[in-house]
């Protein structure tokens, strides 16, 4: 039989005024298995606790139920009071009659009634508790980075600066993501690669960071503290170790004319290529696409075509037959930077919910670019020398027309929210046009300007007003060809006129999109994604770079459309985050998570097929001498949440979630 | 918005049982009285960490015991706390309804419902209109009298 001690708070008037405290107080003594059933102004006040503590040792209590308000405020107070009288706190419950009774009813005798049924619930339900633990579970202290952009690159130097060991993999030959594209960063134009370079370099010499480029993770295993992490190294037909770097072999290469993707496809590369000089690791790759050797051997030519690489390497360090190698790392904490892409604005689109915009003419008119284009265009290291020069005839554009929101805010083109950069850096494309084109006039057309942060409108006003951008709010129906110009039909919505322009160049500020194959990576993770692929943290405002799986977190512009103080402050978030759960070599949990009756259990999976976490394993029974008799369900505890819908999908019932149990909820509805 | 006290008296007071997850729709409640707003006292709440953990047997257990309605509410599609439980729940539910139908229980009496943590008004009106068409249905017949009636 149960002692349980019932205390009915007043919350001095709050439930007082509304439910007859002693009243329910009293109804609750008269429960069987209620020993103990008292009502007092201020249940959560020290004095209040006394009474519970007290009432634990002197009654011999072996369940607490405190009626007062919500258990998200006061619960983990009461549990701790228990627990100090030495009771087990999970042996302690709240009935809600704050929230869920008196603020929300006025008829003195109803909420009293009331209040009673929901205290009840509780009485009854806690007669089914169990004494509980926490639970430990071991932290293994490294974190896995994945994506090498400068999120990437300052959570790893942050957590390494911590004293922790870091694997950064980064799926591109060299790390630096976008930001070594760029040409000068707002708010404060200074140059990207100046500050980037230096933290590249950083590291790539860090004693306790382990930089794998050109690899890309292929799965993920485990639980929080605890991930086992296969990471695919993708073959470079280089062998690292002996390569030095001297650059012999990209100047030797004779296929000298292919699109580099660095150069946004305004510049050429070879085929065995560093994509940009400061590139970190500063190791070539082979794109075997591309290269003369592959493509005779994959049409089956006998005689090596080509191979020069190979014979002016000194080191010999090239091997045109090396494979993807593979390799697994442990780690207890995973941060996923893997950053964005420009949509892709031509006719086709990858997704059928995306719609190009085909009256743009992006892809057949060569003077039609997007920003990163103009970044590479304005570039100093660019291939342009930092000159602006149109693609298609290398003469200086006079007038340059450029869009914002090209795909942003168009619900119709699939993309309903706003890319945050494109207003500062067309800003900042229109000031650094005016530095180098003194004479060159630029027209932005805008939805509306977007400037929030320190220094951004000001930064906007400047271009308006001291490099004389001329911005028109309205949008633009077409670009077309007319002669040497491009036609630019529009309208400015201010004045209501059509506008019609022709510009030398138009540079398109299209949506920020979340990389390719990232809902891939995301299912390896068990990481949810909204709608566009964007990652999804635990709570917009109160967990902004965690996510829903314990131990992985996000920074930069895979969560959403991000510059770069926003990305470098999550990323340095996420690394407080990961540092704080390496602090302790175990980890402590609430253990109301589900168990398994292996009695009973049949091993039919279907709690494995409903678990969101994949935290049901197999186990095998055996008999002594060794002999399988079956395999059951069982739940890595490391890795269940307790949501419990296994339990309510388990045929035979043989899964159980402590602190919901099937006996405690119908015991509650028994109690109707 | 609570209940005119004429028409109270004259009409039966149904009791109905509300199966909520912890993460979006308890602390959609809570922000309802947090908010004072009035509601009709014929809900009274049972806790889950998510509509994932309900079990139909609680539906069907809650009418044998007296309930005259059932609400059953949790995040909305895509904001399940636990990534997908409520898409379990919706699945399951969508079987449930169906028997409901064909053991004879108006699936009226049942209100599936998605309410999150900053909905306090739409759970208010969630609870007042099932209380409402509750009322109206009048009191659950118990199970072997619908069994009963469906023989004949
Ligand atoms: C035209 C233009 C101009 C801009 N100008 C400015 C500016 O002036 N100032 C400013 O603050 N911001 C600017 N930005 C925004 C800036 O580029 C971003 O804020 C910043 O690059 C985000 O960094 P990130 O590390 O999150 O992503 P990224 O730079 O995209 O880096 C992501 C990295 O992850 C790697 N990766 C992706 N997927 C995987 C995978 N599956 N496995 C392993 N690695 C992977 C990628 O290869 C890449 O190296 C501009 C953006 C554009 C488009």
């Amino acid at each position: 039989m149960s002692r349980i001690g019932v205390f009915i708070c007043h919350c001095g008037e709050n439930i007082g005024r509304t439910v007859d405290c002693a009243q329910v107080a009293q109804a609750m003594g008269e429960l069987p298995g209620v020993v103990h059933s008292v009502d007092y102004k201020y249940m959560c006040s020290d004095p209040g606790q006394a009474l519970i503590k007290q009432a634990i040792k002197e009654h011999n209590l072996d369940g607490v139920v405190v009626g007062a308000c919500s258990p998200h405020m006061h619960e983990k107070t009461f549990r701790k009071a228990a627990a100090a009288a030495g009771l087990n706190p999970y042996l302690c419950e709240m009935a809600n009659i704050r929230e869920h009774c008196s603020w929300i009813h006025e008829d003195r005798a109803e909420a009293t009634e009331k209040a009673k049924g929901l205290v009840r619930f509780i009485v009854e339900k806690i007669k089914y508790n169990r004494p509980l633990s926490n639970i430990f579970i071991p932290v293994n202290r490294r974190a896995l980075v994945i994506g090498g952009g400068i999120a990437g690159i300052q959570a790893a130097l942050d957590i390494a600066d911590g004293g922790r060991e870091v694997i950064l993999v980064e799926k591109e030959s060299s790390i630096g993501g976008h930001m070594s594209q760029l040409s000068e960063t707002f708010p404060t134009l200074d140059c990207s690669q100046c500050i980037l370079t230096p933290r590249m370099v950083e590291v790539a010499q860090h004693p306790r960071i382990k930089l794998l480029a050109y690899s890309e993770v292929e799965s993920v295993d485990g639980y929080i503290g605890n991930f086992e992490v296969k990471i695919r190294q993708k073959a470079r037909s280089i062998d690292v170790s002996k390569c030095n770097g001297c650059g012999e072999c990209t100047k030797n290469c004779p296929n000298k004319k292919i699109p580099s993707e660095f150069e946004q496809g305004l510049g050429f590369r070879t085929a065995i290529y560093v994509p940009f000089p400061q590139a970190v690791p500063n190791i070539p790759v082979l794109d075997r696409d591309n290269c003369a050797l592959f493509k005779g051997r994959a049409k089956g030519v006998k005689k090596q075509v080509c191979g020069k690489c190979a014979t002016v390497c000194g080191r010999r360090a090239i091997d045109f037959d090396q494979q993807d190698s593979f390799i697994t790392e442990k780690v207890g904490a995973i941060i996923v930077a893997t950053g964005y892409q420009l949509y892709w604005i031509g006719k086709e689109q990858e997704s059928e919910i995306l719609h190009g915009y085909g009256e743009y003419g992006y892809g057949t008119i060569p003077d039609v670019i997007d920003g990163l284009q103009f970044e590479r265009l304005a570039s100093a290291s660019g291939p342009t020398g930092g000159k602006i020069l149109r693609p298609s005839d290398g003469k200086e554009p006079k007038k340059i027309v450029f869009l914002q929101c090209i795909g942003s805010r168009d619900r119709a083109k699939g993309m309903e929210y706003c890319s945050k950069i494109c207003c500062m850096y067309v800003a900042k494309h229109t000031m650094l046009y005016h530095h180098k084109v003194h004479d060159g006039k630029a027209i932005v057309f805008y939805m509306d300007i977007r400037a929030g942060g320190k220094g951004y409108d000001e930064f906007v006003r400047r271009a308006i007003e001291e490099s004389h951008a001329l911005y028109l709010r309205g949008r633009v129906s077409s670009l077309t060809r007319n002669g040497d110009t491009i036609r630019v039909q529009g309208v400015d919505t201010l004045s209501g006129e059509p506008v019609s322009i022709d510009a030398d160049m138009v540079v398109l500020a299209t949506a920020m999109r979340p990389q390719p194959g990232i809902t891939s990576l995301a299912q390896k993770l068990s990481v949810s994604y909204d709608l566009h692929g964007f990652l999804n943290e635990a709570h917009p405002k109160l967990r902004p770079v965690e996510t829903n799986t314990a131990g992985i977190f996000v920074a930069g512009a895979c969560q959403a459309p991000r510059d770069i103080p926003d990305s470098v402050a999550m990323a340095s978030a996420t690394a407080s985050k990961v540092l704080g759960l390496f602090s302790n070599e175990q980890l402590e949990r609430e253990p109301l998570i589900a168990r398994v009756d292996r009695q009973t259990c049949t091993g039919c999976f279907h709690c494995e097929r409903v678990c969101p976490y994949g935290a049901v394993e197999r186990f095998e029974v055996k008999d002594r001498k060794g002999n399988l008799i079956k395999v059951i369900a069982e739940v890595n505890q490391g890795v269940c949440q307790g949501c419990g819908t296994c339990q309510a999908t388990c045929p035979s019932k043989s899964i159980e979630l402590d602190g919901f149990t099937d006996e405690q909820i119908f015991a509650a509805v028994n109690a109707l | 918005m609570s209940v005119p006290a004429k028409e109270k008296a004259s009409s039966f007071e149904p009791n109905i049982v509300a199966f909520v997850c912890n993460w979006c729709t308890y602390t959609g409640a809570d922000l309802a009285g947090t908010s004072r707003l009035n509601m009709a006292p014929n809900v009274r709440i049972i806790r889950l960490p998510c509509t994932g953990r309900i079990d139909t047997l609680f539906i069907l257990k809650a009418f044998e015991r007296g309930a005259d309605g059932v609400i059953v509410s949790g995040c909305h599609p895509a904001d399940c706390h636990y990534t997908a439980g409520n898409y379990h729940a919706r699945r399951r539910f969508a079987v449930f309804r169906e028997l409901m139908e064909f053991m004879g229980v108006d699936p009226q009496r049942i209100t599936f419902s998605w309410v999150s943590a900053s909905e306090g008004g739409k759970w208010a009106e969630v609870v007042n209109s099932t209380t409402e068409k509750v009322r109206e249905l009048g009191p659950f017949v118990s199970y072997p009298r619908v069994a009963h009636a469906q023989v004949k």
